[in-house]
């Protein structure tokens, strides 16, 4: 992975000190309230309902062990000893307080982490496939891309007050695994027919109160024009992005009032006047950026353990069903990459304690190169796992509480963390989540429902991504109660889709049953090898309706 | 006489705002040095280039290309920020240094804040107009928060991967 040399290491140190001075001026009243609340955002603080909540950044969800311990140091000695990861693969603390912010900065600076431009209406954190550099189906590795748009990206003078938060995804596969078409940009690396590499760019996605999907603007800028057309976009974003009304002043916004076309256009001839300036890449610093990424020293495994594996799991179903659900294929022979389930039935969908960040720092050490990563949906990987040392992998999760089999199930939602913290939501998610994890904890019938996302977001700021969920769960607010309004046939990917309203919202206590009406109108109705959304786009939207509310 | 900070120092100033829509005529404004709106500057270099005691103030939503006339030998031209968090200063800031090659002062106006300091000197402001409450010799300190810089700016021609060892 990237490593600090001694200049970001001053540059992040010089945030520390930065914000150390800020917080102390805000505390003895030199500041006031309105103008210290972009400062603490963009290093990640924001009020809470209970408490200021620290998002810490973590580029393109990659971690080191050495940086999960002190996530975890992190965990338990400034907060009440657990962290969250969140939909943007970033982790956050529910209980810090504010005076503390900075030494925690300084803690975080000291493993080459930093909370710097989390929050806020700047370029967020980008992020990317957590399976990069290791899915069979990658063009190629996005992460070394990802490291020069961060460098880029970082202090930023021109762009740290736009009109809104600014997030990037990065994707190096066809199969789109960074949910890129909602993002305000979207970049997928791709090869022209010269075979030269550069990005197919998507802007104006995005979830939120107007949910939109990203239009394709270039289908192929080179490798080398990437940050002066990053640098076009964001400029023609920030002098002609709306400022007058919040609510309308996501890039999604303007893309649609001018077309996509007209703002292809516009980008183009800002671009014009950047192509070719210093900021053009070279060939040098790909080169040294793809060093900090290279194929890792894979051992040669044997290939007998392929029966082996098969024999195990003829064996021991559970590992058999943990296999199915939770480990994926590798570029390398002898390898998987295994995703660490972080939503165990009763526990907030992507929370962690300082406990369990240890004993992952320990798995990855042991048996995932020393890293790990985060995912969107809220779990981790290990991504770089022997084949021969598989079993004892999933033996070693399986009490620490990792070993749930239900990734890509009904049961792997993605929630945020709703009314229980946020100050934003209208209503609470976490124990909608949980009631509905309860009712459907059965394997066999989950596995019966096959490949399903259900996601719940406490309001529509939809950090639940509750737009792109097969089932979407949304939390309203009726006249000060907590009502859930459902949607429909949503996905992510390079084919994804928006969720429809199903009608009328449901109290918290019948969301449960009405999913339960969806599933089984779904398994009565389904065709054999049919997945539920399949079904939901064959049945259509309104028999599905009619179920709901029958 | 008001205290603004130039080049890193705090200094006096001596150049007046006019504001939009004054109905001051050109006539009255030949004692001391002016601000004028970009509309009565447009109104006035469309007949002959104005005098070299007026400058220009932009709004955040007007761009260098609206303003008419010679305006590159002006020697102030101030871009206000209505509200500091109003960040399309920044870019025109920019486009006034790299694209139209301004090399007089350019001044940040209106409700810019002390934590902005840095982020404008890279764009090419170099001289601040904050707001009372602000100690400007403690203010200085924060025109120099970060030691290295990743991107180009105004301030720095070299893209830090173009500089690394």
């Amino acid at each position: 992975m990237y490593r600090y040399d001694s200049i970001d290491q001053q540059i992040v140190n010089d945030r520390v000190a930065q914000f150390r001075d800020q917080t102390q001026r805000y505390l003895a009243g030199q500041i006031t309230d309105e103008e210290f609340l972009p400062l603490r955002l963009q290093n990640g603080l924001y009020i809470q309902r209970l408490a200021p909540m620290l998002r810490v950044s973590v580029p393109y969800g990659l971690l080191s062990s050495k940086q999960v311990r002190m996530l975890a140091h992190i965990a338990r000695k400034y907060d009440k000893g657990y962290a969250h990861v969140t939909t943007r693969q970033n982790v956050q603390f529910n209980w810090p307080a504010l005076e503390s912010v900075p030494d925690i900065l300084a803690d975080l600076a000291s493993v080459e982490m930093h909370a710097i431009q989390t929050s806020g209406n700047c370029i967020r954190n980008f992020t990317a496939d957590p399976f990069a550099g290791v899915a069979p189906d990658e063009v190629m590795d996005p992460r070394p891309y990802c490291e020069v748009m961060r460098q880029w990206a970082t202090f930023h003078p021109e762009f740290a007050f736009l009109p809104r938060k600014f997030k990037i995804a990065v994707c190096g596969s066809d199969q789109d695994r960074a949910a890129i078409l909602i993002h305000d940009i979207g970049l997928i690396l791709t090869r022209n027919d010269a075979g030269e590499v550069g990005f197919e760019v998507y802007v104006g996605g995005g979830l939120g109160r107007t949910p939109v999907l990203g239009s394709l603007i270039s289908s192929f800028v080179a490798e080398k024009d990437i940050l002066t057309y990053l640098e076009a976009i964001l400029r023609v974003y920030n002098l002609f992005g709306n400022r007058e009304n919040k609510f309308k002043a996501r890039i999604k916004i303007l893309v649609r009032a001018m077309g996509p076309e007209a703002f292809a256009k516009r980008v183009e001839q800002e671009w014009q006047h950047l192509k070719g300036s210093e900021s053009t890449l070279t060939d040098a610093e790909i080169d040294r950026m793809k060093s900090f990424f290279p194929v890792p020293d894979y051992r040669p495994v044997d290939a007998d353990i392929d029966v082996e594996i098969q024999s195990l799991r003829s064996e021991h179903q559970a590992f058999d069903r943990w296999v199915n659900r939770n480990v994926r294929e590798h570029k390398q022979t002898g390898y998987v990459a295994v995703v660490l389930s972080l939503k165990p039935i009763g526990v907030p969908p992507g929370d962690v304690t300082a406990e369990q960040l240890e004993s992952i720092a320990d798995l990855a050490d042991k048996y995932s190169m020393g890293e790990v990563r985060n995912t969107h949906e809220q779990n981790m990987v290990l991504a770089d796992v022997a084949k021969d040392q598989l079993f004892e992998l999933w033996q070693a999760c399986k009490p620490l509480g990792f070993a749930s089999p239900t990734i890509g199930t009904l049961n792997d939602i993605i929630c945020c963390p709703g009314g229980d913290f946020c100050s934003l939501a209208n209503a609470k998610s976490i124990p909608v989540a949980e009631a509905i994890q309860r009712k459907f904890d059965d394997l066999d019938y989950l596995y019966d429902l096959g490949d399903l996302s259900l996601n719940i977001s406490g309001c529509m700021n939809a950090c639940g991504h509750h737009h792109v969920g097969h089932i979407g769960v949304l939390g309203v607010d009726k006249k000060g109660e907590e009502w859930y309004q459902i949607q429909l046939g949503g996905d992510q990917g390079k084919n994804a889709s928006l969720a429809k309203v199903l009608g009328p919202s449901f109290s918290r206590a019948e969301v449960p049953a009405v999913i339960e009406k969806l599933l089984n109108h779904y398994v009565a109705h389904r065709i054999e090898g049919e997945t539920f959304l399949e079904a939901y786009r064959r049945i259509g939207h309104d028999e599905f309706k009619a179920a709901a509310y029958a | 006489m008001p205290k603004i900070i130039v080049d890193a120092s705090v200094v006096e100033d001596n150049w007046q705002i006019i504001a939009q829509g004054s109905s001051l005529s050109p006539d009255e404004l030949t004692e001391g040095n002016y601000l004028l709106p970009l509309d009565l500057w447009n109104s006035l270099a469309e007949q002959n280039t104005p005098p070299a005691n007026l400058g220009i103030w932009l709004n955040s939503d007007q761009l260098p290309e609206q303003i008419q006339g010679d305006f590159l030998n002006v020697e102030v031209i101030a871009i206000n920020f209505p509200v500091f968090a109003d960040g399309r200063g920044f870019s025109i800031a920019r486009l006034l240094r790299q694209r139209y090659d301004y090399k007089g002062q350019i001044r940040a106006i209106g409700n810019p804040i002390r934590d902005q300091l840095t982020y404008m000197r890279r764009c090419g402001f170099n001289a601040f107009d904050l707001a009372e409450h602000y100690d400007l010799e403690q203010a200085l300190a924060s025109l120099q928060d970060f030691s290295e810089t990743y991107q180009t700016a105004v301030d720095q021609p070299l893209p830090l991967f173009r500089r690394r060892g």
